[in-house]
Formats: C-alpha cells, structure tokens, sequence
C-alpha cells in the first residue's frame, strides 16, 4: 500500500505550526479521508469540520497546496503526492483550533443586506407566477452552499482584510439573486455601491476560480451588478435616454 | 471582524500554492507588453499602412492623411507644424481605450501588470488598495461609451474588408482581403460578448419574459460572453497581425497573393 505525507497546520488564534503525518492511501481516497485517517490514528486532538462528505454541506473548508478547497471534494489523485501536501484552515477568516475557522463574519454580513420583498401575490390564492427564462440566472446563485471559499481567496478580504467595507463575493451573488429575481421590488444598488463596497472588487475571478458549484460569481453576478451600479450612479447619456423615455410614455 | 485575528498577511509572492502560478500572469504580462510595444511604434510611422485597397485597422477610419482612404483629407492645417503626424493617432485611442477598460482585460492586467494580486492566494507587494472604488480606477465605468465607439468601428472596418474586395480590375480576394476579413470577424465576436452590451440590450431587465426581443438579444451576447477571454486575445493578436500583413506588403517585403 502507499503512503502519502500532509502537513496539517496545527494551532490556535495565538499560534501555531505545521506537523508532518504520514498515512496509507488508497484508491479514490480524498484529502478528508486522509485528515480523518489521521485524526483517528495519530492524531486524535486534531479539530476538523465536516458532515455531508458529499461537496453539499459547505463545512470542509481547508487550503490544500495553498488553494481553498473542499477537503471533501479533492481527491489525492489529483495531488502531487511525491512532496507532503499541505492543509491548513483558510487565511481571510480567524482560526478557533487546527482547520477549523471562525466564519459567524459571514453570518452578520447577510442579516444586513435587504431581505426578498416580493410584488403583491399574482392570484388570489396568494401565489405568484413565473416564467423559467426569469428564474434561470438567480437559479446558479442558489446553488452556493456556502462553503465562504470565495470568500477565503479574495484579496480584498484575505490580503487588504476590508472586512468592515466589502461584503464579499459570496454576498455579492446574494445581492445578485435578491436583485435579479422577477418578482423581488427592493432596491440594492445605492448599498451595493456604498456601505457593500463593490467598487473594491477589482474582477480578478479568483472567487470564480475556487467555487466548488462553479457558479460564474464574477461574469454572471459581479459585473452585471457593476453594470446596475453605472446605469444609477455613472451613465449621464443613459439618464437622458431614460428621462426620454418617461417623457415620452406619459 | 469580531474575535480573534486571521492567519498573518503574507509577504509580496509568499504563497503555499505548489503549482507554477507565476506562468499565466507572465504570459499575460508578455502579451500584452509585445502588443502595446509594436502597437505604439506602427501608429507612429504615419506611412506604409495600405496598399491599394487594402488599409490597416490601425489606421482606419482615416480621418486626415494622405491615402485615398482618408476621409477628410489630408493632414490638415491647424495640426502644429512641430509635432508629429500619424492618421492613426486621431482613430487609435478608441479601441485602447475599449480594450483598457473591458472587463477581462481589466482583472488580467491588475494581476500581470499590478499584482493586485499576482495571482489567487499569492502575497501582494501592497498594503494599500483602493479597489475600483475611487480615482483614478473609478473611471473604468466609461466602458460603455468606449463600446460605442467599438461599434461604430466594427462597421468602419466591415466597409474595409467590402473595399478589399474591389481590385483596380474590378471583384477579386487577395490574402489581405481574408486578412482582414478574419480580423473584423474575431472583433465581432469580442465586442458582442462585450458584458457592457450584454446588460445594456436585456440583462438590465428582471423578467425577460416581458420582452422577448432583449431575452434573444441577452441570450446572443451571453454566448459571445462565455469566451470573452478567447475572443479578446484572438482578436488582439489578429488586428496586430493584419497590420503587420498590410504594413510589410506596402513595405514590399510581403507580397499579396491574389487568390480570385
Ligand atoms: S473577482 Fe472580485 S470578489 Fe472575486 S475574488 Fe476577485 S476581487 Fe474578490
Ligand atoms: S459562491 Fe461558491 S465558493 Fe462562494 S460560498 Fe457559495 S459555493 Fe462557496
Ligand atoms: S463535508 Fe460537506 S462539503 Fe465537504
Ligand atoms: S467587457 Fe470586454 S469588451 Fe466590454
């Protein structure tokens, strides 16, 4: 059987360093497999987050070779087992023990973004009608599980720590599906371009690149709303034209 | 953020990424570079960029020159005596202009040319960062106006490729004529996936379902869109090489083959 070597970063908020274990590996085996395998076998203080082992849950959070990923979701294969491999909690957010972050900034982020307001019901009964053209672009922004990767690996948050200023491009795409949906009648561009700070993303797709659901956080969230935030804030000639418009429709 | 403090900033290129990160960013940087480099002397040599009918994208429209192909004739009067003289120079800024605020551009040159960041996860040399947020980066929101203008150029230059068409005896297609029918085929497919144009004709709306012109129009560009990272760098490379292609056959290093 083959063995395979990961330098797991153990530690505290205080400090901490990285601890070499080598372990068996077998066919198919992922990276948490392997921490869990040593969590049982040599390492039993060893903290680590999980639940669905299956990419949905969001909790395995880790940096494996210095990328956020889903420990769950990255099989050895895909590794260069020949140097150790390292796993270490994600940088943008405090660590509370080993690989296990404190992400609650996250949590306080959403509560203060405008909750969905929906049109008045489309039927007596309450209901409302939709067509599937207008639900399928907030559709791929429902499929974050909120594993905040995206969220680790941008630079606004990981590296200039804006964490008072930008909400991140996990809250991005919420604001997205709030504001795209048909039926949604809030207004979110003037936070958006304000206290939610979305003229710091400065599109470098890094959050694209790591989202475990492939959602295409920077082109079909990101710069749409940008898109939003100039028609309201930086487009005189489209002012006239709707000006026009109004006036014309009276 | 409450409690305790995140992992230490990491140093400018610290990083525990095991793979080659530097590579794309460096290809970015020299692609780039070489553009700009060769770009910026031909619109300056004010000479050899047509042969007949053929006219480098570089230099077209010609507002003021000395080709057949100017618009408005030649240079004219009140340019200062003193300071140089290129057609290209009244054309060019509008597609710089384009391409230094597009999107994709936009997040491949903050990382190659800035390193804000060098790449995901890599150390910045930077403490500061002001993001697109204030001056000067606050005035990438001009994009649209810049893809205004791209338009209007994308007709300019589909009325060049129809001129080279048209030989001195009469209809036939040379090497140039598909040289820069190419060209103007690649620029489409960058500006129509242009994600300005894509919230300007439907993406701004809610409910598509309320307007099926703008759904098909969103629909259209968003195809363009997914491989706006290919079409700008095919297009690059292709208006580059079509004025290459015109410049050394007016040079007489190249000749033009003609095929019909
Ligand atoms: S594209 Fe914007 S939100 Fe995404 S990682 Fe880069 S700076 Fe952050
Ligand atoms: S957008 Fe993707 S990377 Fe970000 S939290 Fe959601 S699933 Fe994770
Ligand atoms: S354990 Fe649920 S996503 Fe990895
Ligand atoms: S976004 Fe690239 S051309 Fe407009």
């Amino acid at each position: 059987m083959s063995t395979a070597t990961f330098k797991i970063w153990r530690g505290n908020s205080q400090n901490g360093e990285f601890r070499d274990y080598t372990t068996e590996t077998a066919e198919g085996m992922v990276v948490l497999d392997a921490v869990i395998q040593i969590q049982a076998t040599q390492a039993r203080d060893l903290a680590c987050r999980w639940n669905c082992k299956a990419g949905k849950c969001g909790s395995c959070s880790a940096e494996v070779n210095g990328m956020p990923k889903l420990m769950c979701m990255t099989r050895l294969s895909e590794l260069p087992l020949e140097k150790p491999v390292t796993v270490e909690p994600m940088k943008a957010f405090p660590v509370i023990k080993d690989l296990v972050t404190d992400v609650s900034w996250n949590f306080r982020v959403k509560k203060k973004i405008k909750p969905f307001k929906p049109r008045p019901p489309d039927a007596p009964d309450g209901t409302w009608r939709m067509q599937q053209e207008d639900i399928d672009r907030v559709q791929e922004f429902r499929k974050c599980i909120e594993c905040f990767l995206c969220q680790d690996v941008c630079h606004v948050l990981r590296d200039h720590q804006m964490y008072e200023k930008f909400i991140g491009p996990r809250f991005l795409i919420h604001v997205a599906a709030l504001e795209m949906h048909p039926l949604d009648t809030q207004d979110r561009i003037e936070e958006l371009r304000n206290t939610q700070g979305i003229g710091y993303c400065n599109i470098t797709k890094c959050c694209t690149k790591v989202c475990p659901e492939s959602i295409q956080i920077t082109d079909n969230g990101i710069i749409p709303l940008k898109e939003r935030v100039v028609d309201e804030f930086y487009d005189p000639l489209g002012w006239f034209w709707k000006g026009l418009k109004r006036l014309l429709n009276r | 953020m409450n409690g305790a403090t995140a992992l230490p900033r990491r140093s400018f290129g610290e990083t525990m990424r095991a793979d080659i990160w530097w590579l794309q960013p460096l290809f970015v940087f020299l692609g780039l570079s070489t553009f700009i480099v060769y770009s910026t002397w031909a619109a300056f040599q004010g000479k050899n960029y047509f042969l007949g009918n053929y006219v480098s994208p570089f230099y077209s429209p010609e507002l003021f020159g000395d080709s057949p192909h100017s618009w408005f004739g030649p240079r004219p009067g009140w340019w200062p005596y003193w300071l140089i003289f290129s057609p290209a120079l009244f054309v060019l800024w509008a597609p710089a202009g384009f391409r230094v605020t597009c999107y994709y551009y936009r997040g491949a040159y903050y990382k190659a040319f800035w390193a804000d960041p060098p790449a995901c996860t890599v150390g910045e040399p930077r403490k500061s960062y002001w993001g697109e947020r204030s001056f000067p980066l606050i005035m990438q929101n001009v994009h649209r106006y810049f893809l205004y203008l791209a338009l209007f150029f994308l007709i300019v230059l589909s009325i060049d490729v129809w001129k080279a068409l048209w030989f001195r005896d009469g209809f036939g297609i040379g090497v140039g004529t598909i040289v820069l029918a190419i060209n103007v085929v690649l620029l489409g497919g960058y500006t129509f996936g242009c994600h300005s144009l894509r919230h300007l004709v439907g993406g701004f709306l809610d409910q598509f379902s309320r307007s099926p012109p703008c759904y098909r129009a969103y629909a259209c560009v968003s195809c363009f869109n997914r491989r706006h990272m290919l079409w700008a760098w095919l297009s690059l490379f292709w208006v580059g090489f079509a004025d290459l292609y015109v410049r050394l056959c007016a040079m007489g290093i190249w000749r033009d083959f003609r095929l019909v």
